[in-house]
């Protein structure tokens, strides 16, 4: 689905991508675990085709190849941050029809929204303008605007950010689910207990190079050491695997 | 739910209405009344062709072609503000932030000294050479965007860069103004000062026209580019994310917005505070969503310019006082009204 052969991306002569390999399958929900400045946003411009990266691959197709209508399509992603604006819930999560619509959305278009909306929970803050809501509510909004894009690849940078415990859990479980019906969900994560309860896969990396990439088998206690430098213990508290720093 | 949808919408043109018909009254008003005045009933008359020949040449070749600049300027500020807003994501960004008013400002004055201004003995002061200033005073305008948008497209600005550099060439032009200022004579002085106050008595049909073409063609461009405004509101990683090439949007948004903004500054002068007070007003009443809010800021532009230009031929007439004193002046403080109220929404 979604690919990486070496990839290398270099910010003013730094670089912070060191040949990455990867490769994204259907229905797989990858967790990319690591420290601060460990490339893990970067990373996930790249796939999204927001930084000009070679060395990714779309559907076997190099990503630079797609005009931008038609990998938006494919491919939708979701900021860490989104600058709350004039524009109401429903305009802004209607912007993930952009890739399919001429000038004026259809009532297919209307509806996806009216789902996407719903599927978060938001229906009740359609006409309420993004810069009127909580930072929890523009997170979910900017969630909705991506599945109303119907994309294949979804792409999500901490989306658990500024949500409450509850909206967590809700998000992640939403995510579990877009996987389990085919998409490819890749997900940057802070919190590494909500990524080890949710995610099938994990990615881990450090300084622009991957350190692990596989299922829960990879996980041990000296990979986390290694990773974020801190020691923890691995254990299980009702039937969930935690993560404990010690 | 999407009867809300449906409610909201209608409030919107609800709001385009009202504002089209306040414009029409204004106009009618603005025909009919100054010193000479021709009662409303009459002005209808003229315009559906009937009314004396004094009356006809007051109402049709003055105070007209007049009221038709007030519009396509507002209108053309209106639009211009609203999108470079959206592009640049900051709320002071107008075709002024990027240079336009202080370069056309250098470029008449250049052309004055080059020659082509000069002052009767009754203090009037003409230009001897209308064009000449017309096409400096355009060249000046367009040409700080220009240099910004080929630094943006060389190194890759963002919004913010931008915008800094709009203010580092306005000062460089308020700088070279200065300058060729210090060479001039008294009466090329006056002359640069005197085109300095914004006037919609120069436009006449020709100007007109020529203003009416390139507002539409870009009015239309604009609309064509709604959905990308409302995604560049959102922040440039989102644009992208739905498919916009946010970078060549940005570039060609903000140039057209400079192109519409430069032939009018050309034409009629500096006018200030139409393209801050016109978007911001709407997107406070009927909120950020560019499908409405391109067409609404032309009307508010054009109902704001209008009712100014009224008021300044009116308020010590016989005579006029330029328009720009008086958009300044009414709009510094509801502008800084409008920011206030913007802060309460974040």
């Amino acid at each position: 689905m979604i690919e990486t052969k070496n990839l290398r991306f270099s910010y003013n002569g730094m670089e912070v991508l060191k040949g990455v390999d990867f490769k994204g399958e259907k229905g797989e929900f990858i967790g990319i675990l690591g420290p601060n400045g460990a490339g893990k946003t970067t990373f996930l411009r790249c796939l999204a085709g927001i930084l000009d990266c070679r060395g990714v691959f779309v559907r076997g197709k190099p990503l630079n190849e797609y005009s931008p209508r038609d990998l938006a399509r494919i491919v939708a992603y979701v900021p860490q941050r989104v600058e709350p604006s004039f524009l109401t819930v429903f305009d802004t999560v209607l912007l993930g029809r952009r890739p399919y619509m001429g000038l004026t959305p259809s009532d297919s278009d209307i509806k996806t929204v009216e789902e996407a909306l719903k599927r978060l929970g938001i229906e009740h803050l359609s006409l309420k303008r993004t810069n009127e809501i909580s930072g929890g509510e523009l997170q979910k909004v900017s969630i909705a605007r991506a599945l109303a894009q119907e994309p294949q690849i979804l792409l999500m940078d901490e989306p658990t950010n500024n949500l409450d415990l509850r909206s967590q859990l809700e998000v992640m479980r939403l995510a579990r689910e877009l996987a389990n019906d085919g998409k490819t969900v890749v997900t940057v994560m802070h919190d590494v207990n909500l990524a080890l309860r949710f995610a099938k896969r994990f990615l881990f990396m450090k300084d622009g190079k991957k350190m692990a990439d596989g299922g829960l088998e990879v996980l041990n206690e000296r990979l986390f050491e290694e990773v974020y430098g801190v020691k923890v213990e691995i254990g299980e508290i009702g039937g969930v695997l935690v993560v404990v720093p010690i | 739910m999407p009867m809300d949808y449906e409610a909201y919408t209608r409030r919107k043109a609800f709001i385009g209405l009202i504002l089209f018909l306040s414009l029409l009254v204004v106009s009618l008003f603005s025909l009919s009344s100054g010193p000479y005045h021709v009662p409303l009933r009459e002005v209808l008359g003229i315009l559906f062709g009937g009314g004396t020949k004094d009356d006809r040449l007051v109402v049709l070749s003055i105070r007209l072609p007049r009221i038709v600049a007030g519009i396509l300027v507002g209108a053309s500020m209106g639009i211009a503000g609203a999108v470079l807003q959206g592009y640049l994501r900051n709320p002071l960004a107008t075709p002024f932030t990027m240079g336009v008013s202080n370069g056309s400002m250098f470029g008449a004055s250049l052309a004055i000294i080059l020659g082509a201004g000069y002052s009767l003995n009754s203090g009037q002061v003409f230009l001897n050479n209308p064009y000449a200033v017309v096409l400096f005073a355009f060249l000046g305008a367009i040409s700080a965007t220009l240099v910004i948008l080929a630094l943006a497209r060389l190194r890759g600005l963002s919004p913010e860069a931008i915008v800094l550099a709009g203010v580092a060439m306005s000062s460089l032009y308020v700088a070279l103004t200065t300058l060729v200022q210090y060479f001039a004579n008294e009466v090329q002085l006056s002359a640069m000062i005197y085109w300095s106050f914004g006037n919609l008595a120069r436009a006449t049909w020709r100007e007109n026209a020529i203003m009416g073409v390139s507002f539409i063609l870009v009015f239309f461009y604009f609309i064509l580019k709604r959905w990308d405004l409302n995604a560049s509101t959102l922040g440039d990683d989102i644009a992208k994310s739905v498919g916009v090439n946010i970078e060549r949007e940005r570039l060609v948004g903000t140039l057209l917005s400079a192109f519409i903004t430069s032939v009018t500054v050309a034409f009629v002068g500096v006018i200030g505070f139409i393209g801050l007070i016109a978007p911001h007003s709407m997107r406070l009443i009927a909120g950020g969503d560019y499908r409405s809010l391109i067409p609404l800021s032309a009307l508010a532009g054009a109902l704001l310019l209008v009712s100014a230009d009224t008021m300044a031929r009116l308020i010590v007439s016989p005579m006029n006082l330029p328009v720009g004193v008086i958009t300044s002046f009414l709009g510094a403080p509801t502008f800084i009204y409008l920011l206030v109220k913007m802060e309460g929404r974040r």
